[in-house]
């Protein structure tokens, strides 16, 4: 059993995060459960990064789409609880984020300063200073924030801790 | 009035309220004084439309008759919805938009923060998931309150008039209805005096670091939203927002 739902797991690496190509939604933390049904039918509980996040409905299209294409058949089940965190994000996915050029989280969402929505020390992802400071707490994307590096200059998004 | 009754009630009210301030705040998509604001305030948006379309399903679901968070949103008339008179407001100038916001996400922001310890499995795991999200909309229109009020005289002139506009309509977040009372028995939400108190605790102190006063309203702060009594607004925001899945009822994306 279990080797089966390993194979699931391992086609789900495929399907990405529309709006952030290098991540899979495994290395995002949004699939929290891989459950056997029959030999060939799963049920996949995702979780969303944010209520209103737009990427949500083409994940699960895609997901369903892969499966289907791989000969399984598969149910999506969407959970609001627990709620994502960036901490669930994979160790693979931070280093995929800053690879990308995009800062990821700098602290852990158990430090409660996230809630003030200052991040004690975001580096630059592209010249690796940690002389930076933030332009905007919205981004690009719900998940992310708008920084500048003081030393390259360069402006940059951070993936913000919730 | 069953438990069921009083929870689609209470659903319908939060789903409303988080609908209507996102569609509100949409508006301004392309129109911001700024990109960062622009790209700020849509971002609020679509967490609040997030937020509308887990309440509005949730709602149909414990209604039971099968309506879906489309049917709620879009087939209701004026009377029937239940969004306080605050967030259908108009967005006025940037100042206005700010100030309603900051009113409305000090009052999400501690209403959340009960609710994260509903005896409700849906309500604690919505709250707690959107708490998230609401903390950094508080901070970010509680810092351009400091910003506009403490700002030049023209940026604190037209904050101090948004404030004048808008606060009559903060005194209704408080009222209770019969849902509340069955609801709070069960303990799946919380008095809303204790969110008024914390709300009072937050909000007048914040204004006064802003260099803003509250208005003297003469006793006089409206109400009925409660009721389905509306201001002028929101038609004009259905009219809107209705226009095409009413015209078009099958249509699909
Ligand atoms: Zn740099």
């Amino acid at each position: 059993m279990t080797s089966h739902t390993d194979a699931i797991w391992q086609v789900l690496e495929e399907v990405k995060d529309p709006e952030i190509p290098v991540l899979s939604v495994v290395d995002l933390g949004i699939v929290r459960e891989v459950k056997q049904l029959s030999p060939k039918a799963f049920e996949i509980t995702i979780t969303p990064t944010y209520s209103g996040c737009p990427a949500m409905d083409t994940i699960e299209k895609e997901i369903e789409a892969l499966l289907r294409e791989k000969g399984y058949e598969c149910a999506i089940k969407t959970t609001l609880s627990p709620a994502w965190t960036t901490d669930w994000l994979s160790e693979k996915g931070r280093k995929a984020l800053e690879d990308y050029g995009i800062a990821p989280p700098a602290e852990s969402t158990s430090d409660k300063s996230f809630l003030t929505g200052e991040a004690k020390e975001v580096k630059c992802p592209l010249c690796k200073s940690t002389s930076t400071q933030l332009i905007s707490q919205f981004g690009s994307t719900a998940c992310k924030a708008l920084y500048r590096c003081d030393d390259c200059l360069e402006s940059f998004d951070y993936f913000k801790c919730i | 009035m069953s438990t069921e009754e009083a929870l689609f009630q209470y659903l319908i009210r939060l789903g409303d309220n988080a609908l209507i301030l996102g569609q509100r705040l949409g508006e301004w998509c392309g129109h911001a004084h700024q990109l960062e604001s622009d790209i700020a305030l849509t971002n609020v948006a679509l967490d609040q439309i997030g937020q509308a379309r887990n309440l509005l399903t949730e709602a149909g679901r414990i209604e039971g008759k099968g309506r879906t968070e489309d049917d709620l949103a879009f087939f209701r008339s004026e009377m029937e919805f239940r969004n306080n008179l605050l967030v259908e407001q108009d967005n006025g100038d940037f100042a206005q938009t700010i100030a309603r916001q900051y009113l409305f996400d000090v009052f999400q922001f501690h209403l959340l923060t009960e609710l994260s310890r509903s005896s409700n499995e849906f309500l604690e795991a919505f709250a707690k998931k959107s708490l998230k999200e609401v903390s950094y909309h508080r901070k970010l229109s509680s810092d351009w309150m400091l910003r506009l009020g403490d700002g030049t005289e023209e940026s604190h002139n037209r904050l101090q008039q948004a404030i004048d506009i808008l606060w009559p309509y903060t005194a209704e977040l408080f009222e209770m209805t019969e849902a509340d009372k069955v609801l709070m028995e069960l303990d799946m939400v919380p008095d809303l005096k204790l969110i008024e108190q914390k709300w009072q605790a937050e909000v007048p102190s914040h204004l006064e670091e802003s260099r803003i006063r509250i208005p003297d309203t003469k006793g006089y702060m409206a109400r009925g939203s409660r009721d389905g009594h509306h201001t002028e607004y929101l038609g004009y925001i259905l009219a809107e927002m209705q226009a095409l899945p009413r015209s078009m009822p099958e249509a699909k994306w």
